[in-house]
């Protein structure tokens, strides 16, 4: 069941930003940043924390939980530091992500060789 | 004839897109790395003993990897040709836009290719997430200060 | 005896076609021009480190060609012009660094190929110099890189793409006489018809070429008829059509008109998107494919109106809309 409902968020997310994609002159990276921001945005009033309950890694992967996951540990922060929160928390759940990306490229920078 | 008369004449001559065709794509795709995130999510779950939260990230960096290296051996711009969205809005779309980036730079060397690259495509996504996240944390945090 | 502008347009009479060297992409040499090329390469590097050393090794082997077809050395050419998609032109200019001659460039997007012969053309016309090589070249990796996104980018392209052609082309012009010779000029004025979308190049160089063709027919008061043949040089499917149907609502139906775009490449079968582009589109299908007929005496005289979106990343960004351009050059069988 949760292989199903995985599927149709992550399936849903991407079918919205491919109509945007094809109706408008947005790029990708147009969309994924707007996504982010509504990711962020849901986050607000814990949205998305219940989006992830329900769809577990189908509201995990698309470019929407970047922003929950930023606005979450931002929130966390603040209840122990106030405002400085904000800056102190907003990678600790996303510093594995970010991390593992820089690294990775720069591997893959290293080792292979662009084809075209 | 005027620019107005020619993009009139333009728009109804252009090429039928294949929307439906991509945006069925897109759902598959996308919906295909859904489940296999699941997958993964629950294998670190069960190896570690951990909470879906803590095994979040470990499931995050596993999918950085595969975009990376698939991005490395040229396979994920011939996925994404059809998958469109399928790929761009998962976390993969993010990784193959750093590795690509970082890699199409590779012939301007280690710092003002690979180091000043990487975030080329990236970036946009990062600053914005982090703009939105503070603007929206302090308004969050002023909420709660009052209720 | 030098000839003098009408209009925009120049009757030619005393510059001929000596020699052409042309090489190619693995790309093109699956297309219906492939065997038609002096030399083809297995990838984008033509055994290079870099996309942009390759490029510049497919525009030397093309030179190599031209010079050996016509049984000279580099040192005996009067003039090098150049035209390349690059920034700074660096694949002409860091190729003729090598060589002991005057040379220049000139930039007009995917004009190139007929810019840099008109050019040369209207300098051996004035009897200013003996002979010219023009060095037209275009790659689609390093086009890629520079206008668009990088190789290996995971990104769905528009239906309304075109394909940047890989390949170069080096002409000898020549005032000796030869079977096939430059027979008219027009220069084009750059048009902008507030088009702004980058994927769409058909659509933005459309009005261009067919200003260029108008003025070309207007000054030497001629129509297609007056040709075997009349090419854009990458219009592609979308643009092409648009251009047939500019001409219609002119009353004009020609049956001659094709573009190189659509030429070098077998559309259906090759995944290229509207059909080619580049500076060596034009060149590569006008220099194998057209050249050959002339050669042959199965045409008489052809008409190739490059085209050229002239934009630039930056001035799209700054939301900036597309300026085009498009010079004509007819080549004719000598009597």
């Amino acid at each position: 069941m949760n292989y199903l409902l995985a599927f149709l968020f992550s399936g849903f997310v991407c079918l919205i930003a491919q109509l945007i994609y094809e109706k408008t002159k947005l790029t990708p990276g147009h969309i994924c940043s707007l996504f982010v921001v509504i990711g962020s945005f849901l986050d607000l009033f814990h949205i998305y924390d219940q989006l992830v309950k329900i769809f577990h890694a189908g509201a995990l992967i698309p470019i929407t939980s970047f922003g929950h996951s930023l606005m979450h540990g931002a929130m966390a922060a603040t209840q122990q530091y106030g405002i400085f929160g904000i800056a102190m928390g907003m990678f600790d759940l996303t510093a594995a992500g970010i991390s593992a990306a820089i690294l990775f490229s720069f591997l893959v920078a290293i080792i292979f060789k662009p084809k075209s | 004839m005027n620019t107005n008369e020619y993009n009139r004449m333009a728009e109804k001559m252009k090429p039928k897109g294949q929307c439906l065709k991509h945006c069925m794509n897109a759902f598959l795709y996308g919906g295909a790395i859904g489940i296999f995130a699941q997958i993964v999510l629950e294998i670190f779950m069960n190896i570690y003993h951990c909470s879906e939260k803590e095994a979040t990230p470990m499931m995050i960096i596993t999918l950085v990897f595969i975009a990376c290296l698939l991005t490395g051996l040229g396979i994920y711009d011939n996925i994404a040709k059809n998958a469109g969205a399928g790929t761009f809005i998962p976390i993969t779309g993010f990784a193959n836009s750093m590795s690509s980036s970082a890699l199409d730079s590779k012939s301007e060397g280690l710092i003002f290719g690979i180091g000043s690259n990487m975030f080329k495509l990236g970036g946009t996504v990062i600053t914005y997430g982090i703009v939105s996240s503070s603007l929206l944390g302090v308004i969050r945090y002023v909420l709660t200060l009052f209720g | 005896m030098s000839s003098h502008f009408l209009g925009n347009s120049c009757l030619i009479e005393n510059v001929y076609i000596a020699s052409a060297g042309l090489t190619a992409g693995m790309v093109e040499a699956q297309g219906p021009l492939g065997q038609k090329f002096d030399k083809t390469y297995e990838d984008h590097y033509c055994g290079e480190d870099s996309f942009e050393k390759g490029e510049r090794k497919m525009l030397q082997d093309a030179l190599n060609f031209c010079l050996q077809k016509a049984k000279k050395k580099d040192k005996d050419i009067d003039l090098y012009i150049g035209s390349d998609l690059l920034n700074q032109n660096v694949t002409v200019s860091y190729l003729m660094r090598n060589i002991a001659r005057p040379a220049f460039n000139v930039y007009g997007a995917c004009s190139g190929f007929a810019l840099s012969n008109a050019l040369a053309a209207l300098l051996i016309e004035g009897q200013c110099i003996d002979n010219v090589v023009t060095l037209v070249s275009s790659h689609n990796a390093t086009a890629e890189r520079q206008y668009r996104f990088p190789v290996e980018y995971g990104i769905q392209k528009k239906d309304t793409t075109t394909f940047t052609a890989t390949g170069a082309v080096a002409t000898l012009l020549t005032n000796k006489p030869t079977n096939i010779k430059v027979e008219s000029i027009t220069l084009g004025r750059i048009i902008d018809y507030k088009q702004n979308d980058p994927n769409d190049m058909g659509r933005a160089m459309a009005p261009a070429a067919y200003d260029t063709l108008m003025t070309h027919f207007h000054d030497l008061n001629r129509g297609f008829d007056d040709y075997d043949q009349v090419v854009t040089g990458d219009l592609s499917q979308y643009g092409h059509e648009l251009l047939k149907e500019m001409l219609a609502q002119k009353k004009i139906y020609p049956k001659n008109y094709d573009d190189c775009g659509c030429l070098l490449y077998d559309i259906h079968n090759q995944d290229v998107f509207q059909g080619g582009s580049g500076c060596a589109c034009s060149a590569l299908v006008s220099m194998s494919y057209f050249y050959e007929k002339l050669l042959n005496k199965e045409m008489k005289r052809v008409l190739i109106v490059s085209t050229g979106a002239l934009l630039s990343p930056m001035m799209t960004f700054q939301k900036e809309t597309i300026p085009c351009v498009a010079h004509a050059i007819s080549l004719e069988v000598v009597e």
